[in-house]
Order: structure tokens, then C-alpha cells, then sequence
């Protein structure tokens, strides 16, 4: 068997019709789209196109709604940016403890910078407390950005009921919706939202393409300016053939709606099963009863991530992990942190994210897989004797050095 | 994915010497479930020979934790225990070919755990003196406790003597950002406020300008108050004696050898002598004794005992 990818939520595959549609756009349709000339205009032509398949994806009312960037963080940085550069005299961002870092670094940034910033906080399933959150809605607040999903456990958030409270206060409302987009149906016509992130390569499309909705009448301020190109909000020569590739693949996720919300859902819930009925001391991370269709975050206790993973690139699966090694620091993912995961089990977290490209034999082969390697790192582990904890493994294990 | 050796690899997928000892008449823990590393090392040891007879590892960590603890135990089985204890975590890191550097904590664990189960075998107590921080620098694998550590102690205002006390920022430079905002905390602490340094450009040019005598003449003119050569000496040897600590937390040091007009040489000792950073620490001691002294020295580094008798001459 070819070795298995289940860290979709990390980046995808992608699929073969966009990258045939791209291909022209390499050679024969090498113009720039500002051109006047038959060259460019083509180009031009196919831009449009793809704005238009994005529009029907996220159910945008316009489609000089979709704003074309770089990737999902240019397009979460854009908007909170321009949501402070627009109303000066607000200085207060919401957010939550859970976000992606392209947000959490971002805000941290401007707290140093004197902006007021709110985290909201979440509890042991990942879930808000709506109530602390409309309690700081007010005039202060500049803007409002909450992720649709969460990245790591696939918990989702309720964005479209606090876009339209944040709306209610006179409050823009921006959503990180890089993992949702292409798994969650959306009509953003019909809600609050006014800015919305997403990138291309989390839905099959290529790397460094992303995109802004920008809900027409929303005061905005460009990141980026220079040229006229995407009605001068983002300035830059269009990276023409990655648009027209992210277009083909909106196209598809649409077509493949249905599919992920329930095939890849029933491969992911029989891997859960098969795992955590076959290993003890192992539970899901977040939300099981609302979260993304693809994304399983199990914590293997008392053994640590890095160390799951590499024992699993071994047998040829691929997976990724909370655990502070992974990422080279010293603490274990803020995720796991924030829903108070006891340290024994957070640095033993691992996400499994399937695609539509995901088969019953894979699932199979790793539920067969994983449980000797969780049985096999845990007869290292001081934390383990024979076939459950160590008695009171708090006291036992006395480190000199902590 | 982290770039292990392939020693590293073998180590992690068939550790050797995994599970308790038997018997076991030493036992060291260290690390902690927060930190997410923990070692337990035990060993059996010979009371009449102090020789290691056998030595078992229990870890709880990733891939180069526990291939960490598998060399570990491979390289002190045989040893007496005086004899394991000369093993630093560079010894262990270079068994393995190498770790990342974001990884070299895990050799530091093994060292701690040996030292912690040698204390356990003759009935002493250690005292944890390790404090272990998120990594600042990763050219140097210098973290933020030591930063903060040598800012305090040495008073440090800027960037550029953070990486000469530290070596800190001294490779690539996309740290800096991070040192400085340790150093606006660490001197708002002492009531100060940090005044970045210009573009580097220009700093290099003021500098240049501003000193009293172009930093390559052969024949520096003496500064305002000329040091006898006695008192030259003793300051390029506190300068040492201040780098000195910074180099023994690596297992290293430096000598003092001879002064001769503006060449200082020195002679690298411990886990400097070959270190591929050895002439990234030499130019940041050159550095510290220039602005010590006031005057253009150069730092020479000997090596070879012929060279170092001669020099001793």
C-alpha cells in the first residue's frame, strides 16, 4: 500500500483537474490580466471565472465580494489591520484562545502595541461561553475575529449567531475560515459576516493563494497598495494561474459537499471507533457533536507525540501532533492548553484530517497500525507499568532536575 | 520533520537497553509531564568497583529524547562511575552524529539523569539548579531563561553584547526581534528604557568615526590613561574571567597564554576544542576585550601543545 496521508488539515493533495486547468496558464496564457492586449485579456477572463466559482462556493452575494491574496494569513492580517486603520478610535480586537496563530501572533502584536486585546476562553470541549462574549461587545471594539473550525481538534464555533450579535453592536465581524471552507456549507449572503479568510491549499487548490470575502459596504483599508488589480484592495500583480486553479477547486468542494459531510465523515468516525476501542487510556480531543467531518483528534496518554509520529511515517502514515516537540517548544499546543488537557495527555495528542482521496483500506490498515505503537512507546514510558498508569505516577517518578 | 541522524533514527526505533534494571541499586529521575520529556535511568552498580554493571532507560518524549537515553546507557555500561561522569551532553549528542538544535535538551536530560542516579547511588542530594526556557536563538540554541539570566547579570543594554555574551543572535540575526523585546522587559525591570541600536550600516559607520584611532593601525595610540602591561593583563583576564561562566555551561573554557603587543592568545579547552562555533566564540571574546581595552587586539587561537610551549616561552 502507498503510504496513507491523513494531515489534510495541515495542507491537501492537490486534485488533478486544477492542476490541469493551471497548466495552460504557465505557458500559453502567460499574460498579465491588466493588459489591454489579447495576451492579458484571456487571462483577465478566467480571473473572473474564478472569482465567480469562489462566490457560489462561500454563497457570496457579489463576486467583487472575493478578494484574491497570498495565502490565509495575508488575508487575516488584511482585515484586522484594516478594520483598526479604518475606525482609529477603536481599540479593542475579541478573538479567542484557540485561534490560528496567524491571528494569535497578530493580535499579540498589536497588545504590545497598546490595542486591548479579549480571548475568549473555552472549556474542556472547546466550546464558548456566548455570554462573556456579548458582555464585551461594545463601542470600543474594532473588530471581532472568531475561527469558523479549529485547526486542530475540528470543534466549530457558532459564527453566524455572533457575526450578527457583533453586527447588532455596530461591530465588524471577521471569521478565520480556512478549515471550514469546502467541509461546511455556507451562505454568507444570508449572514452577519463581514470578512472571511480562506486558502487555497486546504481544499485541493495549490499553495499561496488565498482569498479575503469582503462584504460589499464594509469600510476597508488595503494592506497592500499599489496598482488597481482586485479593485485596488490588494495591490500586486495576480498570481493568474494558482486564481484559476483555486476556482476549479471551489468548484469541485461544492461537488464534493455531500461526499465529505458523509462518506468522509463515516471513514472518520470508523477510525475513531477502531482506535479508541482497541487502545485504552486514549480519548477525542474538542467537540465530538459538532465539528468538521474530517478531522479526528485523539490523546494517546502518558506517551508523547513526536514519538507517535514518527513511529507512524514509519509504517507509512501520515498524522501530526500537539505536542510541544512537534513544533520545537516547549509547551504543548495552546489548543489542547485551553480546553485544560492534563499535560499527560495533551503532549500525547494526534490529528488525524482525511480528505475526499481517503479509502476504507487506509482506515483499516491504520486501525490495525496504530494501537502496537501507542502499546510499544508506552512500555518505554517511566509514566506506564504493565497494562495501565503507574500507581500514583505523580509520586512514584521523583525528578531531581524538573 | 526534524533532520535526526540516522543514529538518532536507529536509536529511537531499536533503543537499546529500554525497561528497568533488575536490581537496580541507582535511580535518577528528571524532567517533568509539563515539559513533556521525562527520563527515569537505573543502574546496577558493583559497590567493590563502582563499575556500572548495567543501566536501563524509562522515557517519556519524542524520537531524539529517547534516542538519547538509549546512547546514554549504551556509552556508561563497563564504566566505573567516575568514569560516566566525565560524559557531557555534547559527548552524548555527537554518539548520536548530531541533534537539532532545538533537541539538544535531550542530551542535557541524559547528563542530568546520570548525574541524578550516581547522587542516588551515593546517598547525596542534588540541588536543581536548571532552569530550561523556549529557545531564542536557534543558530546557538540559546534560550530565553540564559538570556534573561546574563542581561541581569552582566547588565546588558543591547542587542549586539547580548550576542557577545551569549553568542544569542550572532548567526542568521532573525532573533533579534525576540532579544530585543527580552531586553525592553528585563531593563524596564531595572528602570531603564532600551534605545535600539541604528541601521547597521550606519552604526558601523559612527563607530568607525567615532574612535580614536582607525581600528586597523598596527600601533594603537595609547588611550587617555595608558595601562602599564601589568595592568593590561589583569584586564584582558577579568574580560576572560567574565566570559568564562558563558563557556562552562557549554562544557567548555578558555586560557590565557601569552599577551604579545596586540595579539592575546588564547587556548580554548573542554567542548570548545573543536566545536564548530569555537571561532564564532573567539571573535565575540575579541570583540568584548576591543571594547574592554579600547584598542584594536586580535584574538589568537593555539592549539597544538608545540604551539601553546612556544608561546608559553
Amino acid at each position: 500500500m502507498n503510504d496513507i496521508y491523513l494531515d489534510n488539515n495541515a495542507t491537501t493533495r492537490v486534485d488533478e483537474e486544477v492542476v490541469q486547468a493551471m497548466l495552460p496558464f504557465f505557458t500559453e496564457q502567460f499574460g498579465n490580466p491588466s493588459s489591454l492586449h489579447s495576451f492579458g485579456n484571456q487571462v483577465g477572463m478566467a480571473l473572473k471565472k474564478a472569482r465567480q466559482s469562489v462566490q457560489r462556493l462561500l454563497g457570496a452575494e457579489y463576486d467583487s465580494e472575493i478578494v484574491f491574496t497570498s495565502c490565509g494569513t495575508e488575508a487575516d492580517s488584511t482585515a484586522i489591520l484594516s478594520a483598526l486603520k479604518a475606525q482609529p478610535e477603536r481599540k479593542t480586537l475579541i478573538t479567542t484562545v484557540v485561534e490560528h496563530p496567524a491571528i494569535l501572533s497578530l493580535c499579540d502584536h498589536l497588545a504590545e502595541d497598546g490595542y486591548t486585546v479579549h480571548k475568549l476562553k473555552v472549556d474542556k470541549k472547546g466550546r464558548l461561553d456566548l455570554a462573556e462574549y456579548a458582555a464585551l461587545l461594545d463601542d470600543d471594539v474594532a473588530i471581532v475575529s472568531v475561527m469558523w473550525a479549529n485547526n486542530e481538534t475540528g470543534t466549530l464555533f457558532p459564527v453566524e449567531r455572533m457575526a450578527q450579535m457583533a453586527d447588532d453592536a455596530g461591530i465588524m465581524f471577521h471569521t478565520d475560515a480556512v478549515q471550514a471552507v469546502g467541509k461546511v456549507p455556507m451562505n454568507l449572503k444570508d449572514s452577519a459576516i463581514h470578512m472571511l479568510s480562506l486558502s487555497g491549499h486546504k481544499l485541493h487548490a495549490p499553495k499561496g493563494v488565498g482569498v479575503l470575502y469582503l462584504r460589499r459596504g464594509t469600510r476597508f483599508r488595503p494592506l497592500l497598495r499599489g496598482g488597481h488589480q482586485e479593485r485596488g484592495r490588494r495591490a500586486g500583480t495576480e498570481n493568474s494561474a494558482s486564481i484559476v486553479g483555486l476556482g476549479v477547486a471551489a468548484e469541485r468542494a461544492l461537488a464534493f459537499m455531500e461526499h465529505e459531510n458523509t462518506e468522509v465523515r463515516r471513514l472518520r468516525d470508523r477510525l475513531e471507533a477502531g482506535i479508541l476501542a482497541a487502545v485504552p487510556y486514549a480519548f477525542v480531543t474538542g467537540d465530538p457533536d459538532n465539528r468538521l467531518p474530517n478531522t479526528a483528534n485523539i490523546a494517546f496518554e502518558y506517551i508523547e507525540g513526536e514519538a507517535i509520529l514518527l513511529l507512524l511515517n514509519k509504517v507509512g502514515i501520515a498524522a501530526s501532533s500537539g505536542s510541544a516537540c512537534t513544533s520545537g517548544s516547549l509547551e504543548p499546543s495552546h489548543v489542547m492548553r485551553a480546553m485544560d488537557i492534563p499535560y499527560t495527555a495533551a503532549h500525547g495528542s494526534v490529528r488525524f484530517s482525511l480528505s475526499r482521496y481517503t479509502t476504507e483500506e487506509q482506515i483499516d490498515y491504520v486501525i490495525r497500525e496504530v494501537p502496537p505503537i501507542i502499546a510499544q512507546l508506552r512500555k518505554l514510558s517511566p509514566y506506564w507499568s504493565g497494562n495501565g498508569p503507574a500507581e500514583e505516577a505523580g509520586q512514584s517518578f521523583a525528578p531531581v532536575y524538573a | 520533520m526534524w533532520d535526526y541522524s540516522e543514529k538518532v533514527k536507529e536509536h529511537f526505533y531499536n533503543p537499546k537497553n529500554a525497561g528497568a534494571v533488575a536490581e537496580a541499586n541507582a535511580v535518577g529521575d528528571v524532567g517533568s509531564l509539563s515539559c513533556g520529556d521525562a527520563l527515569r535511568l537505573s543502574l546496577k552498580v558493583d559497590p567493590s568497583t563502582d563499575v556500572i554493571l548495567d543501566a536501563g532507560f524509562q522515557t517519556f518524549g519524542c524520537g531524539s529524547a529517547i534516542a538519547s537515553s538509549s546512547a546514554l546507557t549504551e556509552m556508561i555500561k563497563g564504566l566505573t562511575v567516575d568514569q560516566a561522569l566525565k560524559i557531557s551532553n555534547q559527548d552524548i549528542a555527537d554518539f548520536l552524529d548530531g541533534l537539532p538544535p532545538e533537541k539538544m535538551h535531550c542530551s542535557v536530560m541524559g547528563r542530568e539523569a546520570l548525574q541524578a542516579a550516581v547522587a542516588n547511588y551515593r546517598g547525596e542530594t542534588l540541588e536543581d539548579d536548571h532552569e530550561e526556557g523556549a529557545l531564542v536563538c536557534k543558530c546557538f540554541a540559546v534560550d530565553e531563561v540564559m538570556v534573561r539570566e546574563t542581561i541581569r547579570a552582566n547588565r546588558l543594554s543591547s542587542v549586539e553584547e547580548v550576542t557577545n555574551y551569549t553568542k544569542a543572535g550572532g548567526g542568521c540575526s532573525s532573533c533579534h526581534e525576540g532579544i530585543e523585546r527580552l531586553l525592553v522587559e528585563e531593563l524596564a525591570a531595572r528602570g531603564e528604557i532600551f534605545v535600539p541600536a541604528g541601521t547597521g550600516a550606519r552604526a558601523a559607520r559612527k563607530k568607525a568615526k567615532a574612535s580614536p584611532v582607525p581600528l586597523q593601525a598596527p600601533q594603537p595610540a595609547p588611550a587617555a590613561q595608558p595601562m602599564t602591561n601589568l595592568q593590561r593583563i589583569r584586564r584582558i583576564e577579568r574580560v576572560l574571567e567574565s566570559i568564562r561562566p558563558t563557556l562552562q555551561r557549554d562544557h567548555g573554557d578558555v586560557e590565557l597564554l601569552d599577551v604579545e603587543s596586540k595579539n592575546i592568545y588564547v587556548k580554548l579547552t573542554g567542548a570548545c576544542t573543536g566545536c564548530q562555533m569555537a571561532s564564532m566564540t573567539l571573535s565575540g571574546i575579541q570583540q568584548r576585550l576591543i571594547e574592554e581595552l579600547g584598542e584594536f587586539v586580535k584574538v589568537v587561537p593555539v592549539s597544538s601543545p608545540a604551539h601553546s610551549a612556544m608561546a608559553e616561552v
